[in-house]
């Protein structure tokens, strides 16, 4: 016979204000098989989780009950309590009576009978419970790091001094990410590159870091301390191991005039090229979409020239498999390119351009060695307009959030221009100035005060062309909204942060989830910032959400130490609410026929065959078996058995029919 | 599918050419525009300063009748007209209350199926426009959309709000070389035009100054609002400005009338305050 415990909890008030616990708990002693039923104002403190354990001895209990909230909060707080004193844990469920009653119905009597509805179901269900024990799979101590921006490399480099392995994919030709293109850095305007290169370099050289650059994941399986993945190292055309870096044919190459993506469009790069002096590694790829040979089956004057004879133009793609404890995802975000605002003329107007743009303009290492001269005509621009909210906050026409990282670099990138050109004008029209952090306001401050960059509380509705000059319109809403326009030599749109272009296929591929905007989500927006929903994938830095360094290098540190905590253990736990097949004594052995329905079905290709064999070896019959370590407790198989063979533990057939029985007041279980 | 027509009280009087026009192209295109049966004025500026709810009464009663003639679709080709009846199809198919109350006040069941579209949107679909042109409208035209053709967008779900496309294309197709320029949006000063003509002669002046300073030979447009400020406001413009400004001011179905080869009287051309003198190619005076 049953002996079920029942603890009703009232969440302070967030329980006891609707729902009427006592008579819950009350009319929860009436049913059939509860031994011990009470309330309480908060059970998961200390007390209330005494309670239980009390409870479980003295009253001998077989299973517990916990009415209060969403598993997902505390059913592992629960379960351990019962584990503490003997109850095997998976003999305790909860009743949620809080997420799925209270909160969402009024105080009255038909909201304390659907809590002590819950209650029922679940007493019906707990009853059938079995006890399970929990599984057991092994770790390998390698993390996969996907992006090496900043975040990257610092959890790159956390969890290889923590002694593990890490790959790193990077899937441009060097590391670095938009860190490497900024000119100096709010609020200290440090450079970028001074701070950046040396951890580069650090990655590079490191003994437990395996780079590949020009990189991307392919394809991965497999689940937590036991992923396998398949990594495309894309073509470089180049033996990476002959090349040294000396850069001949990068001087040679008589394809010049092609875009430079690292001067974001503001300076040209030849067909073989590094993206930065500064590189790492510093090996050259062939542009195979520019590069005269492949368009036109003529040229190799990079091949005749190389000293060392590293050109392969017959290089393919190469497929790198790999077993992988953990995965960082560090892939960064981008910056929206005008699109939102046609009438902001960008992509029109050479002198109206975007954020990146102006790090270049502004970078020693830039097109115009870091002279501010504004694109068309290479002048000196005498009065610059910086357009923050370019797109961000406006949920008509661009993005609801906000960019969280523009209202300092656009303070950053007035400073700067008036550091570089002492006489000229910057105006920065903005919405509202987000300066939170440390010295983040009294930056903003210095550029208002210190270096007289005027602000104007103003949107822009239009920039335009006039005499050679360009029109931004605007009102500035401090002195009566009175229409105001500037003629500026310059403009420079702080344009929203956004996702990767391809964030959705790489969610897809690591089956992790993103929200509306493809920021990649994390496990909990307070309490688990740097985990996924997907247990062993960590994340980092701007692929979950605008941010700037300093918090990308937090967030990659954090994710480098919940790496190398999962990396500490040498097994893993897992909850056994996994699929099983039906086993029986013989004649029978097995309900499954073996139609293998279920194999296709299955989401993570769990499901193998057994041959059960007698005493001889003869083969009886094959079976389906489910792999534990594989099967992720989907249900799915379950739905297709036609025999009905296959059973999820913890959520069996027979404890869902008895749940719902209790509920449509049937069944041997009615009060 | 059956479009209705709302000429509204402009295209009676100070926009009879609008009307001429619009009716003159319909006929060469062999589309039928029935007027909506007993319409009313649709409230204008003046309603929704004064009355909420006669602001919606107004329109809904318009719409109503169209929606029980049978009509699918209401061409507005005021853009203020298209203003009101939009918003009010807007928000009576938002807020079932107020389409109730709204309903009871004009006696009608107001259900909200009948579209309401603007005279761009009505030019766009009709297939091979390209095919009707027999002499390209081949000038060098300003698309001027004004304020309420395409705002607010929420509202009116059409184009861009800030950096329209619809007219250019439409007179592209009809030979004509839009030019790219910044006040396409901008505010003639629109209801202002009896009681502040001061206000409207210095907007409508920027309007027309940035016009010509980027060569247009003529202002297109498809509200008869703005054309009333920009062309019958014209000597107060020119008072502003301080200078001349010879610039015709076109409704949209005139030059694609004039493209289709239909004669400019029967287009109404003759009646604008600023003669209509284009080089000799498609149109004369
Ligand atoms: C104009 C501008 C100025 C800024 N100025 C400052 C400043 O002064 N101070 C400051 O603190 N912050 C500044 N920032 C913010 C700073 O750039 C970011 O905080 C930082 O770059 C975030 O680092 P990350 O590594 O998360 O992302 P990223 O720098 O975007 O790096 C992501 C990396 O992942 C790679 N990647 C992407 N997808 C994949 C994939 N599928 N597979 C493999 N690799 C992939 C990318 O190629 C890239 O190398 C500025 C930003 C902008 C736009
Ligand atoms: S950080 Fe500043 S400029 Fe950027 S979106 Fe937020 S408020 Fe606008």
């Amino acid at each position: 016979m049953a002996r079920i415990g029942v603890f009703v909890c009232h969440c302070g008030e967030n329980i006891s204000a609707t729902v009427d616990v006592k008579k819950v708990a009350e009319a929860a002693s009436r049913i059939p098989g509860v031994a011990h039923s009470v309330e309480y104002k908060y059970m998961c403190s200390d007390p209330g989780q005494q309670m239980i354990r009390n409870a479980i001895r003295e009253k001998n209990l077989t299973g517990v009950v916990v009415a209060a909230c969403s598993p997902r909060m505390h059913e592992p707080t629960f379960r351990r309590a019962c584990a503490e004193a003997g109850l095997n844990p998976f003999l305790c469920e909860m009743a949620n009576i809080r997420e799925h009653c209270s909160w969402v119905h009024e105080k009255s009597e038909a909201t304390t009978h659907k809590a002590f509805d819950i209650v029922r179901t679940l007493v019906a269900k707990v009853k059938r419970n079995k006890a399970l024990l929990p599984i057991k799979v092994p770790v390998t101590k390698t993390a996969l790091v996907l992006g090496g921006g900043i975040a990257g490399i610092q959890a790159s480099l956390d969890i290889a001094n923590s002694g593990h392995k890490v790959i790193l994919v990077e899937k441009e030709p060097s590391i670095g990410g938009h860190m490497s293109q900024l000119s100096e850095t709010f609020p200290t305007l440090d450079c970028s590159q001074c701070i950046l290169t040396p951890r580069m370099v650090e990655v590079a050289q490191h003994p437990n870091i395996t780079l590949h650059s020009y990189s991307e994941l392919e394809s991965m399986d497999g689940f937590i301390g036991n992923f396998k993945v398949r990594i495309r190292k894309k073509a470089r055309s180049l033996d990476e191991k002959l090349c040294t870096g000396c850069g001949l044919c990068v001087q040679k190459c008589p394809s010049k005039k092609i875009s430079s993506e690292f001067d974001a469009g503001l300076g040209l790069r030849p067909a073989i090229y590094v993206p930065f002096p500064q590189a790492v590694p510093n090996k050259p790829v062939i542009d195979r979409e520019h590069c005269t040979y492949y368009r036109t089956g003529k040229c190799r004057l990079c091949e005749k020239i190389c000293p060392t004879q590293a050109i392969r133009f017959d290089q393919e793609d190469e497929i790198i498999e790999a077993d992988i404890g953990a995965v960082v995802v560090a892939t960064g975000f981008d910056i929206k390119h005008g699109d939102f605002f046609p009438e902001y003329g960008y992509g029109k107007y050479k002198d109206v351009i975007d954020g990146l743009q102006f790090e270049r303009l502004a970078s020693a290492s830039g097109p115009t060695l870091g002279e501010i001269r504004r694109p068309s005509d290479g002048q000196v621009p005498q009065t610059v307009v910086f357009v923050a909210c370019a797109g961000s906050r406006d949920p008509a026409k661009g993005i609801e959030y906000c960019s969280k990282i523009c209202c300092m670099y656009t303070a950053k990138h007035a400073m700067l221009y008036k550091h570089k050109v002492h006489h000229g004008k910057p105006f920065v029209f903005y919405m509202d100035i987000r300066a939170g952090g440390k010295m983040y306001e009294e930056f903003v401050r210095r550029a208002m005060e210190e270096d007289g960059v005027q602000y104007i509380r103003s949107r822009v509705s239009r920039i335009y062309e006039r005499g050679g000059k360009l029109v931004v319109k605007g009102a500035d809403t401090l002195l009566g909204s009175r229409p105001l326009e500037i003629e500026a030599d310059l403009v420079v749109l702080a344009t929203a942060g956004v996702a990767q272009a391809g964030a959705e296929q790489l969610a897809q591929r690591l089956h992790v989830s993103f929200d509306a905007h493809k920021f990649y989500a994390e496990a909990h927006p307070k309490l688990r910032p740097v985990e996924t929903n997907t247990a062993g994938i960590f994340l980092a830095g701007a692929c979950q959400a605008p941010k700037d360094i300093p918090e990308s290098v937090a967030q990659a540190s954090g994710a480098a130490a919940k790496v190398a905590i999962l990396f500490s253990q040498s097994e893993l736990v897992r909850e056994p609410l996994i699929a099983v097949v039906d086993r029986q004594a013989p004649p029978l052995y097995s309900s499954c026929v073996g139609c293998f329905l279920c194999q296709p079905s299955c989401p993570y290709q769990a499901i193998e065959k057994e041959e059960i064999r007698d005493r001889d070896g003869q083969l009886i019959k094959t079976i389906a078996k489910v792999n534990p370590g594989l099967c992720q407790g989907c249900g799915t198989c379950v739905a297709l058995c036609r025999t009905k063979s296959i059973d999820i533990q913890g959520f069996s057939h027979e404890q869902v029919y008895a749940e719902v029985l209790a509920l449509l007041n049937r069944g041997e279980d009615n009060v | 599918m059956k479009t209705g027509f709302y000429p509204g009280c402009s295209m009676k009087g100070s926009a009879r050419e609008y009307s001429e026009s619009l009716l003159a192209v319909a006929r060469e295109l062999g589309r039928e525009l029935p007027e909506v049966p007993d319409w009313n004025c649709c409230g204008a500026t003046a309603a929704h300063n004064i009355d909420t709810d006669l602001a919606l009464a107004l329109p809904a009663r318009i719409l109503a009748a169209a929606e029980k003639d049978g009509m699918n679709e209401v061409l507005v080709p005021c853009a203020a007209c298209y203003s009101r009846l939009s918003v009010t199809r807007h928000e009576l198919l938002d807020d079932e209350a107020l389409r109730n109350k709204i309903s009871g006040l004009v006696e009608a069941d107001y259900q909200g199926t009948a579209k309401v579209v603007n005279i761009i949107e009505w030019l766009a679909s009709i297939p091979d426009l390209e095919a009707w042109v027999k002499k390209p409208f081949a000038h060098r035209v300003a698309c001027y959309y004004g304020c309420l053709l395409v705002r607010p967008p929420g509202v009116v779900k059409f184009d861009r709000p800030e950096e329209p496309q619809s007219m250019d294309l439409l007179l592209k197709k009809m030979g004509a070389e839009p030019i790219d320029w910044a006040f396409k949006t901008e505010c003639c000063g629109a209801g202002f035009s009896v009681s502040r003509t001061d206000l409207v002669a210095k907007l409508s002046g920027l309007i027309l100054e940035d016009a010509v300073s980027r060569g247009a030979e003529a202002v297109i447009v498809a509200c008869p609002m703005c054309h009333l400020n920009l062309d019958m406001r014209r000597p107060q413009i020119e008072k502003q400005v301080g200078k001349k400004i010879n610039i015709p001011v076109i409704y949209i179905t005139q030059a694609l009338g004039l493209a289709m080869g239909i004669p400019a009287r029967k287009l109404g051309l003759q009646r604008h305050k600023v003669a209509v003198k284009l080089s000799p190619r498609t149109a004369e005076s």
